[in-house]
């Protein structure tokens, strides 16, 4: 018998709203955080929109002493995290420390930071780079970062498969834990919002050239073309339900109930996605079968051919138009590795409110047969929700969520 | 029910070792491959010493086009991966697919690719506003290192689950032990798994110079690397990559694999008190020993032979010790320890798989391969880390461990299967 894994906390920076409640609210009433680059000049570049993180300052949240050895995105990854356990109620201090461990997904790393000290050693030499450049950029900052600051020590890691690593972490806590350990925190806050990170996301093809907001990342619709990157994401606290029950943490924000990844064949060998899989794997991994499904939080690549595939997973899986389907990070950009945890988030507050998020500026195709939740959230009695992330070079992976009082 | 993991192929891309047999002829003769950077100049660095691979990639069966598009480490992920499945003897065309996942470890991915065009695209640092009319399409590749599990993927025609793990140094342990856990949960039922830096750049030079990380030993090259010696002053950077065929221990049996050793326990744990520094009690990696014996089912005497992290930094060595010492007992007086990096210096994330590879074929020949250059002791590492020489040794049972920026501790046991069944 497994054991069930449950969300208790979690923290959001997204950048629509920094906190759950500021991100939730602004969520629901459709209002966007994309607009024009404003951390570097973006005005040479084709590509001048972007998702950024506004009003955020490292130093109310963080001691002076991590400012100078840390990147922008593991400053939110540690302000994510400390929300995040304090929405769950837990002190780290109290617990056994080799109970609690940290996965968090990365793309990039700390790029920001490294282009900084990548410039420092060819203008000026070897002797001008930082002593912090040997952990501030690698893809492990954040999680070591986290275990440093609340003193976990228990199993911990990373994990990077683009932009399906929000839900790929989740699921290694989830492993984790039913292997033992208490308590995860596991997600993903990621950004590189830097101009070589610009450049080095520029080369994937896939960003949006549009400079109106309203009309630059529109998954599902005919106009798509690409899609607008930002920064942010979200830290999860996972635990054992009976461990959780223990320190009388209450039922939490949902389970994690199921959980699949499929890689796709080789480019060019003429193969079948594998999106449908990683969806069925995760449905009947959570015991359950489509019909049983309330909402889809949906990839949202804004890639006319993606978007066809993932089109028809879900028809195939569901019918057409035969479940609400939604995009709220067409309000935050594509967060990267940030991004599949948020919507993972997104999906347990739309549990516990009954009310799903909108897709926003969409017009959608029609020829793609979803049921596209558009313009306004809609109420529904939902009691589980699929999560849909793929990432760049063939990662798809699916997480179904299910309400605490639907087991 | 309890699905056991066994290794039934090894692909290594090692200095001085291309494939298993010129590594296991290095490791053995106890000669060293660390040499005077040759990659980039290293003239204005304080560490001028790596341990490089003579690597044509082209002569591996690389297309002009894999070249061009994959970082140097995702060349050397590719090519030991090829190797591995050759090893295997497992016929890809008729497996399933969807039940064959990769994991790669890689502690900073397509780092020499990311400066290269860097440089370019900054004209030498000049710009801060980069010029993106100089940018390579496959730069996406490069600013996220999942592209490297994707080439190993399409590589051995894997459609399971697929995934980079970046646990710093000890990422070539964390992937391999993922990767046993997909088997054993069933979510997969072959895995190619194991991890790959190529870390030999200015820009990693730099930063390690910054925190006198690798050694200064300039001078003597050949003998720089010197773990748990009294004249130790840093580790040696290195490069490469091991990859292993995994299988479900049945399944191999049934097709009647050449079971290399079986991997049978695994754990990892985080010391959460610092970047790059680490207490001088080991404890973290104790606990991550225990952890891994008790997966086993082994106790500390059981422990045959300990490969050790051994990088041959100041703190590192002593550490080590400490947390064999907490978590082996008096039996950590008695078996024998040894640093392969004092030959192949440290390749950071990939060199956990490397160890695990040279564990393997410890168990495979029952012979413990030495810790070179290891003259002077330091008095403070006092146990038996088989100076200079290969020692012949029954070998069932291997202990091997990682440390790793970001505080991650990491320990593997592998077994002689059959000893299990016995």
């Amino acid at each position: 018998m497994n054991t069930s894994v449950i969300v208790t906390g979690f923290g959001v920076t997204a950048p629509n709203g920094l906190g759950t409640r500021d991100y939730w609210s602004a969520t629901l009433a459709g209002r966007s955080g994309i607009d024009r680059v404003s951390r570097f000049d973006a005005g040479r570049y084709p590509s001048r929109l972007a998702g950024e993180v506004s009003g955020f300052a490292a130093a109310d949240h963080l001691p002076s002493r991590l400012l100078p050895q840390t990147d922008h995105m593991t400053r939110l990854a540690l302000v994510a995290a400390e929300l995040a356990l304090a929405d769950a109620n837990v002190s780290p201090g109290d617990a056994d420390s080799y109970g609690m461990g940290v996965v968090t997904a990365s793309s990039a790393g700390g790029f920001e930071f490294g282009q900084r000290e990548l410039q420092n050693l060819w203008r000026h030499g070897s002797r001008h780079v930082s002593a912090y450049q040997s952990f501030a950029w690698f893809y492990a900052v954040n999680t070591g970062q986290i275990s440093i600051r609340h003193g976990m020590r228990g199993p911990s890691g990373v994990v990077v498969t683009d932009q399906a690593g929000g839900l790929d972490t989740v699921a290694q806590a989830r492993r984790l834990i039913r292997k033992g350990t208490d308590l995860v925190l596991a997600g993903g806050v990621d950004g590189s919002i830097c101009p070589w990170g610009w450049v080095a996301q520029m080369a994937g093809g896939r960003l949006s050239r549009c400079d109106d907001p309203g009309r630059a990342y529109l998954p599902f619709d005919a106009r798509a073309a690409g899609h607008v990157p930002g920064e942010g994401g979200a830290i999860l606290v996972l635990e054992d339900a009976e461990a959780a029950a223990r320190r009388g943490a209450g039922p939490g924000y949902g389970e994690i109930a199921g959980y699949g990844t499929a890689f796709d064949p080789r480019p060019g060998s003429g193969g079948a996605p594998a999106l449908p899989r990683a969806m069925e794997l995760a449905v009947r991994d959570a015991g359950l079968s489509p019909g049983d499904i309330d909402v889809v939080f949906a990839d949202g690549a804004a890639v006319p051919a993606l978007d066809r595939i993932e089109a028809d997973a879900i028809t195939a899986m569901f019918g057409a138009g035969r479940v609400p389907v939604t995009v709220p990070k067409t309000m935050t950009g594509r967060l990267y590795a940030g991004g599949a945890a948020l919507d993972l988030a997104t999906a347990l507050l739309c549990l516990r409110d009954g009310v799903i998020p909108p897709t926003i500026n969409v017009t959608p195709e029609a020829a793609y047969g979803l049921d596209l939740v558009t313009r306004r959230p809609r109420t529904a009695p939902v009691r589980t929700a699929l999560i849909v992330a793929r990432g760049e070079g063939g990662f798809n992976s699916a997480m179904v969520v299910r309400r605490p009082d639907d087991e | 029910m309890n699905r056991r993991v066994v290794i039934t192929g090894i692909g290594v891309m090692a200095p001085g070792g291309i494939g298993t047999k010129e590594f296991w002829e290095l490791l053995s003769d106890g000669r060293t491959a660390t040499r005077r950077i040759s990659l980039f100049d290293p003239a204005q660095f304080r560490s001028q010493v790596a341990a490089e691979i003579d690597f044509a990639p082209e002569e591996h069966g690389l297309t002009a086009r894999e070249v061009r598009r994959m970082d140097r480490a995702a060349q050397l992920a590719v090519v030991a991966a090829r190797q591995a499945l050759e090893d295997s003897g497992i016929d890809f065309d008729r497996m399933n697919p969807h039940r064959t996942g990769v994991t790669i470890g890689s502690a900073v991915g397509a780092t020499m690719g990311l400066e290269e065009e860097y440089r370019v695209v900054s004209d030498d640092g000049r710009e801060w506003l980069v010029d993106h009319r100089y940018s390579v399409p496959h730069l996406y590749g490069y600013l996220v290192p999942s592209s490297f599990a994707a080439e190993v993927a399409w590589a051995v025609g894997a459609e399971g689950p697929v995934a980079l793990v970046s646990a710093g140094c000890t990422s070539g342990i964390d992937s391999v032990g993922h990767a046993v856990e997909l088997i054993r949960e069933g979510s997969a039922d072959v895995m190619v798994a194991g991890a790959a830096d190529a870390p030999i750049s200015p820009i990693t030079a730099a930063c390690f110079d910054a925190i006198k990380a690798t050694t200064p030993r300039n001078d003597d090259p050949e003998h720089a690397s010197r773990p748990f010696d009294d004249s130790r002053n840093g580790f040696v950077l290195g490069e490469g990559a091991a990859v292993l065929v995994l299988e479900e221990l049945t399944a191999a049996r049934r097709r009647g694999a050449h079971i290399r050793a079986e991997i049978a326990g695994y754990a990892t744990r985080s010391n959460a008190f610092h970047m790059t520094g680490l207490r001088p009690d080991g404890k973290e990696m104790a606990e991550a020993i225990r952890a891994a014996l008790d997966e086993a089912r082994l106790d500390a005497g059981d422990v045959d032979y300990v490969n050790a992290h051994g990088s041959g930094t100041k703190q590192n060595d002593r550490h080590e010790t400490a947390a064999f010492k907490r978590s082996l007992g008096a039996h950590a007086y008695e078996v024998p320890i040894s640093s392969i990096k004092s030959m192949i210096g440290h390749s950071l994330g990939a060199i956990g798989s490397i160890e695990i590879a040279a564990s393997a074929l410890a168990i495979e020949n029952d012979l413990v391969p030495p810790t070179a250059n290891l003259r002077h002791p330091d008095p403070e590492c006092d146990l038996d880390y088989v100076p200079i020489t290969a020692r012949e040794w029954r070998t069932e049972t291997v202990l091997t461990v990682g440390s790793g920026f970001g505080g991650f501790q990491s320990a593997m046991v592998l077994t002689n299967p059959d000893r299990r069944d016995r």
